[in-house]
């Protein structure tokens, strides 16, 4: 009998200490990244383009890395919403609820999202080849939006499937089209959509496996759609192969910025996700 | 359904157990398995106040259960009728936010006091809950499965208890060849009576039951009030209704409950007959429900 | 006659009203169509790319030889795919009892303010960018292999092996496992647990006996999803692995796992015959595994789902 509170202290324990592991996990790995960037970081870092013998450990800046995640991220997120709200529309307004083609289309995406960046940057890869075409920007951008519309979608349709239906009913019954409706939808799912780009951009950010076929790689900042472009992603790995200490140096913060940057992101999502529930019936 | 009663109190041990009786198909409210010493407890509340998130469900509340008898607590919906029946065995500690000043004494022991070891208080009171739940195993094991979370192992002990548990509910004729499989696949009626069964078998001497025939068909909740009357020989029973009719059916003790506070409390006659509070009468009249 | 020219206005503006519905409705559609046949698309361009090489060889012969020369025409998968299998073998074996019992602990005992803590955490473990794992494992696990644990039981390692990538690797499916799981356990109803504890059951003895035997089916898709997850995991195992193409012989060994073999081969695969082949059934062995997997485990979940309410 007294066996069942000795396990139950027992297991309690074990619950506790797990937890406890998943904080030190995080703790060892923000705090291994802030050190090691930190003491790398300097303005020159953020500003100024690699200059020559930047790989052998001389002077130079990680400007091009930064600018290139910035024009991937941008493009390929605006291109990312532009494709998926209207599928979101389609999927929560215009087909009715239980129909078994959004289910199917929601199975697709859940799969699509799964789906390894590797095998996307393999594939589209492939395509860029037979097609003629060099690794550049504008292939960058179009790999990471593929990348990233089924978690545009994704989380967009998990919100907007709580619509209510009586919301539409009051909107149809005052004579609107399903179309029109949509202005109703929309101020419903803002901050889903909100979060939604929030993962997105983060996904995008951090993803190096697909840009590392599509983008390629450069020491300058691209000009147009068909040049290479460099990412964080990328500076952190290509610079941590490196053996000498001031090139690794620079991997570190590298990686420094996209973890403030993933930071700021899951905290402005907390913050829209606590607004939003607190104004959810 | 036609069960013999004994009025001979029997002190049945586990030595004693006969397999014979039991074929006869014969249920005694009054056979324990458990060797415990079967004394009578009760439960008294004392300045009991509930609050959920800042607000106060409970207020003040002070009453006492009678023994074998079947109580109702009645009132308005969100007057705290679950929340005090809840109460009682200290399950809405699992809910978020719950503060609770008071006492529950089960047997003149603080539930609420520090240290209690709830479990064992728990077995005493036994619980019936809306929507019957099953537990994600076979019907066999439902009925076994506080036996042997109370280290009863024997097999063929186990054997018995679940076959008198579930002639106690009057099931067992019904599923005597399909005890190995799910619990889940059986009507929802049968599913109410599993989970009395399987709340009998650890032997409480309260059932506590949460609108527990709410969610049933007339002849299912008609079925389960007769199991309570046929209960009440030997265990003290708490039902929350929202019928009136079925409290003027079945209670012999009724609690009225308005805004977290027992408005009046008595034998089920004298508050149905003869109301003291204006609240009562009201509520009994139909004035608000 | 005031009434017959507001009817007119109405009913040309609904005309117009009607058009745009429908011609939004049909360009939703299109985009939803095309990003659903992606999927497809993927699928069929991967298995046309590697035709050229399983014309020239049985896929018996490619998936199980370890023989892995691509200047002679060698391309035995075997290694990549044991590779694969262990790191990937590793994180879950590790990380799915921490996650069941950090579930548990989050749905069953902890107040409040202990998910308030953790979920955030957990986000944050969620959202970091691969090489920043990658970075981390080389920082600190790599040397804790090689200085510390490694000793013990072999003679030598570079600490860049097979259990460093499976360490590092576990973590990052760590917060995918545990909000599935933290998931599943909240949607089973409260009157189970308190059907189980009314009756004198201890916490732990209803989460063993009623909420882990009644989510069972859901843990199993859970781990399969963050099984097909961890597979496709890519930067960060390649940061740590060691790359070497042999059958790790111990943990302490290096491997090279499939999506280590894309990432470093890509640019020379125009190079060699049967080169490219060779990589993009890599890439379609990886696709058709997570496609099965995921298929499999989104179905069963949304069984569970609809059978739960």
């Amino acid at each position: 009998m007294k066996l069942k509170f000795i396990e139950e202290k027992l297991m309690k324990g074990v619950m506790l200490l797990t937890t406890l592991l998943v904080f030190l996990f995080v703790g060892s790995i923000l705090y291994t990244i802030v050190r090691n960037g930190w003491a790398a970081m300097s303005w020159e870092m953020i500003s100024s383009l690699p200059g020559g013998g930047f790989y052998i450990g001389k002077e130079g800046g990680l400007l091009n890395a930064i600018v290139g995640s910035l024009y991937i991220v941008g493009a390929s997120t605006v291109l990312g919403l532009a494709v998926s709200i209207p599928v979101v529309f389609y999927l929560n307004v215009y087909l009715k609820k239980n129909s078994k083609r959004a289910a199917w289309a929601r199975l697709a995406y859940d799969v699509l999202f799964g789906i390894p960046s590797i095998v996307y940057g393999a594939f589209a890869f492939t395509i860029m080849i037979s097609l003629g075409l060099k690794t550049s920007l504008g292939g960058g951008i179009i790999v990471i939006t593929l990348l990233i519309i089924p978690i545009f979608i994704r989380t967009m349709d998990e919100i907007a499937r709580e619509l209510p239906q009586d919301m539409l009913n009051a909107s149809y019954s005052l004579g609107s089209t399903r179309f029109e409706t949509i202005k109703v939808v929309i101020r419903q799912i803002a901050p889903g959509i909100a979060t939604a780009t929030l993962l997105s951009i983060g996904r995008a950010i951090g993803d190096a496996a697909a840009v590392l076929f599509t983008a390629g790689y450069t020491d300058s900042i691209p000009t147009s759609l068909g040049q290479p472009a460099a990412t964080l992603p990328l500076a952190v790995f290509f610079q941590l192969s490196s053996p000498i200490p001031e090139v690794q140096e620079r991997a570190y913060a590298a990686a420094l910025m996209l973890t403030v940057i993933v930071l700021v992101l899951s905290l402005l999502g907390r913050i829209i996700t606590n607004r939003f529930s607190k104004n959810k019936i | 359904m036609n069960i013999p009663f004994l009025s001979k109190k029997l002190k049945w041990t586990a030595a004693e157990w006969n397999e014979t009786e039991l074929k006869k198909g014969f249920f005694r409210p009054n056979q324990k398995f458990c060797t415990e010493e079967s004394s009578r407890s009760n439960i008294r509340v004392e300045h009991l106040n509930v609050s959920i998130q800042g607000n106060r469900i409970l207020k003040d509340v002070s009453t006492e259960i009678p023994d074998r008898k079947i109580t109702c607590i009645i009132g308005p919906s969100g007057c705290g009728k679950s929340t005090l029946l809840k109460s009682l065995n200290r399950l809405q500690e699992h809910t978020e936010g719950v503060e609770v000043t008071g006492k529950v004494l089960v047997d003149e022991e603080d539930l609420y006091a520090p240290g209690v070891e709830i479990t064992h208080i728990r077995r005493k009171i036994g619980l019936l809950s809306q929507r019957p739940c099953p537990l994600p195993m076979s019907i066999y094991d439902n009925v076994a499965y506080g036996c042997r979370i109370h280290g009863l192992r024997n097999r063929k002990k186990l054997n018995l208890v679940v076959r008198h548990y579930l002639q106690a509910v009057g099931l067992w004729e019904e599923v005597k060849d399909r005890l190995h499989s799910p619990a889940g696949r059986m009507s929802i009626g049968q599913q109410q009576r599993l989970c009395l069964a399987r709340g009998l078998a650890v032997e409480p001497q309260f059932i506590l039951a949460d609108e527990a025939t709410s969610a049933l068909d007339p002849i299912s909740s008609r079925t389960i009030e007769d199991l309570f009357l046929k209960l009440k020989e030997e265990y003290a029973i708490v039902l929350v209704t929202h019928t009136l009719r079925q409290a003027l059916r079945i209670a012999d003790y009724v609690i009225f409950m308005y805004m977290g506070e027992i408005i009046e409390a008595g034998p089920a006659e004298q508050i149905f007959k003869n109301p003291q509070q204006e609240l009562t009468q009201k509520y009994l009249q139909g004035v608000f429900s | 006659m005031r009434s017959a020219e507001t009817y007119e206005i109405s009913r040309k503006t609904s005309v117009v009203r009607l058009l745009k519905d429908k011609m939004a409705g049909s360009v939703m559609f299109a985009f939803t169509m095309i990003s659903v046949l992606l999927l497809i698309l993927i699928g069929f361009g991967l298995v046309i790319k590697s035709m050229p090489i399983l014309e020239e060889k049985s896929l018996w012969e490619l998936l199980c030889t370890s023989k892995w020369k691509p200047m002679r025409g060698d391309f035995g998968f075997l290694p990549f795919i044991m590779g694969t299998l262990w790191v990937t073998g590793i994180a879950i074996i590790w990380t799915l009892p921490v996650s069941l019992f950090t579930a548990v602990f989050l749905t069953e005992n902890s107040r409040s303010w202990v998910k308030k803590v953790v979920f955030p955490a957990l986000d944050i473990l969620a959202g970091l960018p691969s090489v920043v794992y990658g970075v981390w494992g080389i920082l600190v696990v790599v040397p804790w292999i090689s200085d510390r644990l490694a000793p013990h039981f072999v003679e030598y390692s570079t600490g860049y092996s097979t259990l460093t990538a499976g360490i590092v690797l576990g973590i990052m499916v760590l917060p995918l496992l545990i909000s599935l799981f933290v998931e599943l356990f909240s949607s089973v109803p409260q009157e189970f647990r308190d059907a189980s504890l009314s009756l004198g059951a201890t916490r732990w003895q209803t989460t063993k006996y009623v909420l882990l035997k009644k989510t069972f089916p859901g843990i199993v898709a859970s781990v399969t999803l963050a099984i097909s997850r961890a597979m496709g995991e890519t930067i960060a195992v390649l940061m740590v692995c060691g790359n070497i193409v042999q059958l790790p012989a111990s943990l302490f060994d290096g491997c090279y796992p499939l999506p280590a073999l894309l990432a470093n081969n890509y640019g020379e695969m125009l190079s060699l015959p049967l080169y490219e082949s060779a990589l993009m059934l890599a890439a379609l062995i990886l696709f058709v595994v997570v496609f099965v997997f995921n298929i499999g485990s989104r179905l069963l979940l949304r069984k569970i789902e609809r059978s739960l309410t």
